[in-house]
């Protein structure tokens, strides 16, 4: 299990892609943070997700 | 006026107001009814029936009128002890550094609605060295982080590049209200030096669940906007 956004996620072994993809978030419009680190946009298909990462998806918003 | 706290420092402070739409209505009004010696606004559009449901600066009557005429009327009612400043554009890379610079503003609200005006807020305060604060609404979700340049993350150290695509999702319209009067407390404890301001951080609000969350982060070494350059 690891921790996604504060909620318990069913998603180790996925890449930072492949679970963004699973759960429709436009990768183009989040920022990724695992463990207080953020990963850059470029290694968003090769990072793995791993049991007791806390993670962190940042949607900008572009509204106001 | 803003009785028990330090009103000659709020009244000596200068803010510049970028967007004078749903986060910059409730943003300007705290600001101008805390007696904030100078207010700028920069908006370059007019009112338009349909902004009238979380822009509160703006009243039926005001429909047509250019934003920031609207809104100088209004802040100006509210409290005539302060000097509101119209830039009557749309912020652009030609113009808003010198906007900035125009007043010597303190810190600066990013109250835009697009992607690419809340870079080029980041970029232009990031290379002036002016704080600012981000700040973002869509659909029942809102979020806001103070940049201290070079001194906390900016918003490319997080986000790197505007997306390519902007979003045109509606807007709960009270979310408005909660992000941008906490855009003005960011301006308050800044002017005021007091507390702890949103930086290395992302405060977001979900207003379906009530739910404030709080992101923490760095600066990135590598950001193009806020590395050092040696
Ligand atoms: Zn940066």
């Amino acid at each position: 299990m690891l921790k996604i956004n504060g909620k318990p996620a069913d998603a180790a072994g996925l890449t930072v892609a492949e679970y963004l993809a699973r759960e429709n978030f436009d990768a183009r419009k989040v920022a990724v943070e695992i463990n207080e680190e953020i990963v850059p946009k470029k290694n968003f298909a090769e990072v793995v997700l791993r049991d007791g990462d806390i993670v962190e998806i940042i949607g900008l918003m572009g509204g106001g | 006026m803003l009785t028990g706290f330090d009103q000659k420092k709020i009244f000596a402070g200068k803010v510049l107001i970028v967007g004078a739409g749903g986060l910059g209505s409730p943003a300007a009004m705290y600001l101008a009814a805390a007696g904030v010696g100078m207010l700028g606004i920069v908006d370059g559009d007019r009112v338009d029936i349909s902004n009238l449901q979380r822009q509160i600066l703006h009243a039926t009557d005001d429909i047509n009128r250019p934003k920031v005429f609207s809104a100088r009327d209004t802040l100006t009612a509210l409290n005539p002890e302060v000097e509101v400043i119209t830039y009557a554009e749309r912020a652009t890379a030609d113009n808003l550094a010198d906007i900035v610079r125009d007043r010597n503003f303190d810190i600066v609200l990013d109250c835009t609605d697009s992607f690419a005006a809340k870079f080029l807020i980041n970029d232009v305060c990031v290379a002036l060295g002016k704080p600012f604060v981000h700040a973002g609404v869509e659909g029942y979700g809102g979020q806001l982080m103070t940049c201290l340049p070079r001194r906390s993350a900016c918003l490319r150290c997080v986000f790197e590049e505007p997306p390519s695509i902007q979003t045109r999702a509606e807007i709960f319209n009270v979310v408005a209200g909660v992000i941008g009067t906490l855009q003005a407390a960011e301006a308050l404890k800044f002017l005021l030096d007091v507390g702890e301001l949103l930086t290395n951080q992302m405060l977001t609000f979900d207003a379906l669940t009530s739910t404030f969350r709080r992101i923490k982060f760095a600066r990135n070494k590598i950001c193009a906007a806020c590395k050092e350059v040696t």
